[in-house]
This record gives structure tokens, C-alpha cells and sequence, in this order.
């Protein structure tokens, strides 16, 4: 067997396979394709600079109130308008975006590794796993949704932190499910089974093999949920729980502004609302863009 | 005068809008098929086979469109020809049976049901009578029971049954023409001779013309009038199926039917003259198993069982009414047979036969019910299959999978898939010295070296298969497991990847287990064959004696449902 270096090689066979791409050039492939994909992913960049330059960027201090100029319509100076305290509404809403894509970003991570591994054993593993975790999953899902989370966060207490554990619970059911089918159906693999035969363990399959495999699938699932959790945590915020005033954050603002839009200020509510608006409008267009760009047989 | 045909095709082009700019599917193509005529297209993937019937159709996918030439169908032009007339043509004129029966059905509607929808959108039948002719149909493809069989959902049904329903649903209009995609690739041989039977019978009794597309020469020939040989969008030959076979032109179709596995030829007979090795190599007989030595893995009775679901309603069972708990399938019913050091043998069967389950338990994928596999003087049995990852007689057996595209890991590189057993059990570790290995291995199984940075879906089918089989000798074992390892490649591909696998069987001193339904590929590479009939071994022995004088009806059954080139 040790004569193997001195082979010769059989003859190959050639066929034209396409060769692989840059990560970039994909991207501008993509977004050529689907024009859509590049706004969302326009959308996208706008909410991130936002959340993370905002503060330096805003015209105004959003928590400073000038009652002189309280209840002012959209002006050259104040771009959104004042609201009854006199601030100004431009700068909260942009201050605002950080407190809630933080939100939206840790409950979506949280949800991803807590649903996401609890999905993928009860895929892989079966049996009683998969029992528990589909139980689990029921008893979430038998709950309306955003009643289930006023009440765990009107049961752990009124905290930036509690909106987010509770944003990952509700959302628990959707993670699971989605990566214990996709678990379940690449189990039996050919290439899971090649690499049971190369003598990996469950758990190096499953975080070699199976995990990202089924990470596209998950990521459009993150995108999705990102609107989802903001629209949530602005949701709560609406009905009192969670964040508190002054703090600026849309859910708040819109709430705010809701009793003066009878008296015609309806800058109020409407420049937040539509800031929420436009950031679930982004993150459900960015699902479809995120799984051409993480999903390898479109690499070509 | 000579009539005109009933399908005209001329100087047919269609192109592909793709990243890479427009590709031709095929090229400048004539092609005509006459009234009651069966016309073979027949090539390897690639070949623009399939795409010329979908554009006769007109469903070719959103990217394709006709770029040049003409269709005719009786004096009428498919080409230009308004959409809801074609909507009226499809089923009614021109019908299409799909290669996968299954995914042709509605998984979720009974197949009478699903014939009598046809019959009624091509108003055949008024809603009185449309249970009568749906019944009718299927008493027409021969299925047994039909009034029974008209209840049936799809998942009830074996695969020929499935195809049936699917040949009952395309010809329930008496269309004039059938275009047959495949109809039989998946299917078992003595299938695969009853299904095609029939269509050539039916087809024949309504003078009706039929255009079967496929990758096997001898299914062409045994069934067709006439044959068209395409080669990546090109027809490169037509003519009579008599004619073709005695005396081939174009070099394509010699290449095609050289590849073809066949009665009295040898496995560097596949290989075109050009690519085969120095004849002494080619020449040297197989090493003869040593007589009397103790044998690399002797199976003792091994059997194989999976509980049956419960049938009685959880009512009944309440009611203390439940049924009598059926008996267990048994998937493998008690076999025994050995591998000697540096055989190989055959292990052959239809689908449901339990060779791929006895696959798995040597392979120690899943555990068997009963009996004792005996590797090197081990019970590799009694290991459960779980705790079988971390044993030493792991490296040992290896396998090359069925499908080369399902079993390389659509994220991993062709590096990292050869590279992963050698990462868990071998001895070589650091960068330089696996990427080296891999190299080697790479160049040892013809796979371009720089192509090894690729992933799965930047390869060829037949270099996938070559991943696979590196992936399988990375760690020099001591028997393979080749589950069909050529089932889903093109024959030219094939007989390169036999060639390929009988020299690295000398080269490396393996022993082989080779489970396949293809008797010609067996006879080729095989010492020994087992012959297995649902769960047990209805024949074995050398192969020229079970295959050349076979003694079981149902080895004589397969051997001779193979449709063979008239050579």
C-alpha cells in the first residue's frame, strides 16, 4: 500500500463546472436580480447607522423640552415636528432605533440558540426530545401571543431585559419548528450517513453536518422575526409595559401622540409610527435577499 | 407521396437566459416522428434530450424560450401557437409521462379521482359516466382489481402501479402523440419491461406515436422504431434502431454503446481505446481469493426486523377489541454469506429485496435484530451502531454511497469531504500534511487536483463520485461497501468509474461489497453474486455461474427482463 504516490492518475474527465464567486459579487448579483432585495438591503443599512451613530447625528437632544416651542407642525427646524413638551421629534425617532433594533437583535438571538438547538435535537435525536420540545412548543403556541408576553413581562417585571426574554419566548414555537423539520429531513442524509461512516459523533454531526445546512433557512426565519420582535417590543411599550417614558423608543411615542391626533397634531404619532413601519416593512423584505446570499447552490 | 409527418421538428434552437449569458440547450435540431412511429431520443445529461420535449409542449421553464426553427404538429405551428390552445393540446393531443411516478400524482387524491379530472377537463366523460371510463382506464393498463384500485391514494401503490396510473392518465384521452420522459429510470428491471410493454402495446393498438426519451441504448433499441442520438444540443446521428446498432457513425454513439455494459466483454472494454490503460494491466487476471484462508468478514443468519404500525383504533383498543399484534417485517430474513480477502461480491435484488438494509448493518449504520457479522474475527455485531463511531474496525469499512450529490455535504469542500475521516480516525494531522494526503487521494482517483477547492454544486456528477469514492479510501480500509455507486451516473461516466474502482481494489487490496440491481455492471466487476428475494438469498455462487447458468426462476426472471442492444 505504500506504492501509492507512484501511480498513475486515471484518466479525468472533464466537464465545465462554474467557478466559484466572491461574497460581494454575489451580493451584487443578487441585488441586480431583485431590485427589491437592494432597497431592503438600503433600508437595512440606513436602521444600522441609525442604532449605532444616531445619537451623534440627531440635531436636538431628544430628552431636552422647550415648552416654547411645544405642538409645532413640521418645520426646516424641527424636520418631524415638537411634540407637547416641545422636543423634537425627528431626533427621538432616530435616538429611538437603537433601543429598539437592540431589542429586536437580542431576542432574536436569544430565540435563535434557545429554539434553535432545542429544534435541531428534537430533529436529530427523536424519541422523548422530540416529544418535550414539541410539548413546549404546544403549550407557547395555545397562548395568544402578545397576551403571553404582557403577561411574563408584567410577571418578571417592567425592564428593557424582560421585553426581550419574552419577545424570545413567544417566538420559541417558529424557531423549533422550523429547525426540527429541517433537522428531521437531513438525519437520514447521504452525507450524514458518509459522515457517521468517518466516524464523527452525534454531536460533531449535528454542528458540522446539520447545523449549517439548515442555517439559510434559519437566517430568512431571523430576518422575519427581527420585524416582528420590534413591532412587539413597540407593541408593549404602546400598553404601558416595559419601557418607560421619557426614554425614547416609537412604541412610546406613538402611544403619545395618539390622544392629540383628535386635535390635529398628528406628527405626533405618525413620524414613530411610520419609523416602525418602515423597519418590519425592511427586515420582512431582507428574508428572501438573505437566503440568496447565504445559500451555496446560488454561488455560481 | 410520402405523408407528412405528424411531429415536425426543424431546425429547432433554444436558449437559456442565465448568469453567464444566453446558453444553447440545443442546437439546430431536426427531428420528425411519423404517424404510429416510436422514435428514441436517447443521450447522457446535458444532451438536450429533455428540453426538446419540453419545448414541444411548450413548458419549458420561465429562462427558456425558442430562439430559431419550427414545430409542427399536424399542420399546426407549436411555436406561435396561442397559450390556451396549447392548454387544449396538452393531455388531449400530445401527453406526457414524467420519470418520477409519484411526484406525477397527487399525493393527497385517490388515482381514480385524479384519471377522472382529466377526463372531464378534455370533456371524455360527463360526471355520470366518468367512474365507469376511469375504471376503464385503468383495466386498460393492466392493474389488477381496478374497481379496488380506484380508492387507492398514490402511497398505496408500488412504483410500476404508481406509473401505470400515470400511463392510464396520459393515454385516458387517446392522445395522438406520447412523449415518455424516462418512464422507467427508478424502476426495478422486471418492472421496468412490464411498464414498457405496455406502453408499446397500447401505443401500437391506438396507431398512436410515441417519443421515448432516455439514457439506455438497449431500452431504445428493444422498444423503438427509430433513434436520435443527441450530444450536448446536437443531433449527432439518426437513424433506423436496427440500423444504428450494427453500424454506428458518428463516433458519439460508438462511445455510447462501447460504455454500455454488456454480455461477453470485459471492464476495460467500456473505456474508449484511447483511454485504456497498457494492455498487460487490462489483461491480468483477477488475484484469486486464497482457498481455505479465513475469510475477511463471514455473516452468520443475520436478520433484520422492524415493528409493524398499529393498526386498530385507539377505540378499539379502549374497548379491549384491539387485533392480534401482526408479526414483525422482516427486512432481512436470517442470510449468511462470507467475503474473502480481496473478492468482491455482488449483492443483487430488486427494490425491497433488504440488500440496502444488509448494507447498513455491515456498515454499522443500524443495528440487526438477530444474527452475527463477524469482521477479522470480531462481532462487529454486538457493537451497538452508536458506540460504533469510536471503534477501531471503524476505518476499516468504508462505504461509496448511491447518490453522489446527496452524500457530499453541500457546505463542505471537495478538501474538507475527503479530509473528514482522516481528521477523526487517521494519524495524519496539520494543514500541510492533510492537504497533501488529500492531493494524493485526489490524484489517485482522477480528480483534477485544483478542483478540490470546489463544493458539491461546482462539480460534475462524476467528479462528485469521485469525492465520494476518495472520501471512502482515505483510510486505506479493508472493505467497501458500494451501495449502486454508478445508479445516478451517465454510462460513459460509469464505465470510467468502474474501471476506476477495479483498479484501486488491486492497487489497495480491498475487498468489495457491491450492491446494485444492474446485472451487466455486476457481471463486469464482481468474483461472487448473491441473488436476494425479499429478505433471503434465493441463489448464490461465481458469477459466471449465476448469471451465465442460473439456477432460481427468479434469477432466470431478471436476466431476462433486461433489455438488451441487438449486438
Amino acid at each position: 500500500m505504500n506504492d501509492m504516490t507512484k501511480v498513475e492518475p486515471m484518466p479525468a474527465l472533464r466537464f465545465e463546472a462554474p467557478p466559484s464567486t466572491s461574497l460581494l459579487a454575489h451580493a451584487r448579483h443578487i441585488v441586480a436580480e431583485n431590485p427589491v432585495t437592494g432597497l431592503a438591503f438600503g433600508l437595512f443599512a440606513l436602521i444600522v447607522i441609525a442604532a449605532v451613530l444616531g445619537p451623534s447625528l440627531v440635531p436636538y437632544d431628544p430628552l431636552a423640552s422647550d415648552t416654547n416651542a411645544a405642538l409645532q407642525g413640521p418645520s426646516a427646524a424641527h424636520w418631524f415636528g415638537t411634540d407637547q413638551l416641545g422636543r423634537d421629534i425627528f431626533s427621538r425617532v432616530i435616538v429611538a432605533t437603537r433601543l429598539d433594533f437592540a431589542i429586536a437583535v437580542c431576542s432574536v438571538a436569544l430565540v435563535f440558540a434557545m429554539g434553535g438547538l432545542a429544534g435541531v435535537m428534537a430533529g436529530f435525536y427523536g424519541g422523548w426530545v422530540d416529544k418535550l420540545v414539541g410539548r413546549i412548543a404546544d403549550t407557547i403556541m395555545a397562548f395568544p401571543l402578545f397576551v403571553l408576553a404582557m403577561g411574563i413581562v408584567a410577571a418578571l417585571g417592567n425592564s428593557v431585559t424582560n421585553i426581550v426574554i419574552a419577545t424570545a419566548i413567544i417566538n420559541f414555537p417558529l424557531y423549533a419548528r422550523v429547525a426540527r423539520a429541517e433537522a428531521n429531513v437531513r438525519r437520514e442524509a447521504g452525507f450524514v450517513q458518509a459522515a457517521r461512516l468517518s466516524g464523527n459523533s452525534d454531536w460533531r454531526l449535528l454542528l458540522t453536518q446539520i447545523v449549517p445546512n439548515i442555517m439559510p433557512i434559519m437566517a430568512v426565519q431571523m430576518s422575519l422575526t427581527m420585524g416582528y420582535a420590534i413591532l412587539n417590543a413597540a407593541g408593549l411599550s404602546f400598553i404601558g409595559l416595559g419601557v418607560r417614558p421619557p426614554t425614547p423608543e416609537w412604541g412610546i411615542m406613538v402611544a403619545e401622540g395618539a390622544s392629540f391626533i383628535v386635535s390635529g397634531e398628528w406628527w405626533i404619532a405618525f413620524f414613530p409610527g411610520l419609523a416602525l413601519m418602515t423597519a418590519v416593512f425592511c427586515f420582512n423584505l431582507l428574508g428572501d435577499g438573505v437566503r440568496d446570499l447565504v445559500d451555496p447552490q446560488r454561488r455560481n | 407521396m410520402i405523408p407528412a409527418p405528424l411531429l415536425d421538428i426543424k431546425n429547432l434552437t433554444v436558449e437559456f437566459a442565465t448568469r453567464r449569458g444566453t446558453v444553447k440547450a440545443v442546437k439546430a435540431i431536426d427531428i420528425s416522428v411519423g404517424k404510429g412511429e416510436t422514435v428514441a431520443i436517447v443521450g447522457e445529461s446535458g444532451s438536450g434530450k429533455s428540453v426538446t420535449s419540453y419545448a414541444v409542449v411548450r413548458i419549458l421553464d420561465r429562462a427558456g424560450r425558442v430562439a430559431e426553427g419550427s414545430i409542427t404538429f399536424s399542420g399546426m405551428d407549436l411555436v406561435n401557437a396561442p397559450e390556451s390552445q396549447m392548454r387544449d393540446l396538452r393531455g388531449r393531443e400530445i401527453s406526457m409521462i414524467f420519470q418520477n411516478p409519484r411526484a406525477a400524482l397527487n399525493p393527497i387524491r385517490k388515482v381514480g379521482k385524479q384519471i377522472e379530472d382529466v377526463l372531464l377537463e378534455h370533456v371524455q366523460a360527463t360526471r355520470a359516466t366518468a367512474r365507469e371510463k376511469a375504471i376503464e382506464a385503468l383495466t386498460k393498463v393492466k392493474i389488477a382489481r381496478p374497481e379496488e384500485r380506484y380508492d387507492a391514494y398514490p402511497f398505496e401503490l408500488s412504483g410500476g402501479m404508481c406509473q401505470r396510473v400515470v400511463i392510464a392518465l396520459a393515454l385516458a384521452c387517446q392522445p395522438q402523440l406520447l412523449i415518455a420522459d424516462e418512464p422507467t429510470t427508478g424502476l426495478d428491471v422486471t418492472t421496468q419491461k412490464a411498464v414498457m410493454d405496455l406502453i408499446v402495446e397500447l401505443t401500437r393498438e391506438r396507431g398512436m406515436s410515441t417519443i421515448l426519451i432516455t439514457h439506455d441504448l438497449g431500452l431504445a433499441a428493444a422498444y423503438c422504431d427509430k433513434v436520435v442520438v443527441m450530444e450536448k444540443g446536437v443531433v449527432v446521428e439518426t437513424a433506423p434502431a436496427g440500423e444504428i446498432f450494427r453500424n454506428p457513425q458518428h463516433p458519439y454513439t460508438r462511445k455510447l454503446m462501447q460504455a454500455t455494459p454488456r454480455i461477453g466483454m470485459s471492464l476495460a472494454d467500456l473505456l474508449p481505446d484511447a483511454a485504456k490503460g497498457p494492455p498487460a494491466q487490462a489483461a491480468a487476471p483477477r488475484p484469486a481469493p486464497v482457498a481455505g484462508a479465513e475469510p475477511l468478514m463471514r455473516v452468520e443468519n443475520l436478520v433484520k426486523e422492524y415493528p409493524r404500525p398499529e393498526t386498530g383504533s385507539f377505540l378499539a383498543k379502549l374497548m379491549g377489541k384491539a387485533e392480534e399484534p401482526k408479526p414483525a417485517f422482516r427486512a432481512v430474513d436470517g442470510i449468511s454469506f462470507t467475503v474473502a480477502k480481496g473478492e468482491t461480491l455482488g449483492l443483487v435484488g430488486e427494490s425491497g429485496c433488504g440488500k440496502s438494509t444488509t448494507s447498513m448493518m455491515i456498515t454499522r449504520l443500524i443495528d440487526p435484530t438477530g444474527g452475527r457479522i463477524i469482521f477479522d474475527g470480531t462481532d462487529i455485531g454486538a457493537i451497538p451502531a452508536k458506540q460504533f463511531a469510536a471503534s477501531p474496525h471503524r476505518r476499516r469499512i468504508q462505504m461509496v454511497f448511491q447518490d453522489p450529490t446527496d452524500s457530499l455535504n453541500p457546505r463542505f469542500t471537495a478538501e474538507r469531504a475527503i479530509a473528514d475521516p482522516i481528521m477523526r480516525m487517521g494519524t495524519i494531522s496539520g494543514r500541510d500534511a492533510l492537504r497533501a494526503r488529500c492531493e494524493e487521494l485526489a490524484r489517485l482517483v482522477g480528480l483534477p487536483v485544483e478542483l478540490i477547492d470546489r463544493f458539491p454544486h461546482q462539480l460534475s456528477g462524476g467528479q462528485k463520485a469521485r469525492v465520494g469514492i476518495a472520501r471512502a479510501i482515505a483510510l486505506e480500509p479493508d472493505l467497501v461497501i458500494l451501495d449502486e455507486p454508478t445508479a445516478a451516473l451517465d454510462v460513459s461516466v460509469q464505465a470510467v468509474v468502474l474501471n476506476l474502482l477495479e483498479e484501486l481494489k488491486g492497487r489497495l487490496g480491498m475487498s468489495y461489497l457491491f450492491v446494485s440491481h444492474d446485472l451487466n455492471v455486476v457481471r463486469l466487476l464482481c468474483d461472487r453474486v448473491i441473488v436476494m428475494k425479499t429478505g433471503a438469498i434465493v441463489e448464490q455462487g461465481t458469477a459466471e455461474e449465476v448469471l451465465g447458468n442460473p439456477q432460481a426462476d427468479y434469477t432466470k426472471e431478471l436476466l431476462t427482463a433486461i433489455p438488451h442492444p441487438p449486438l
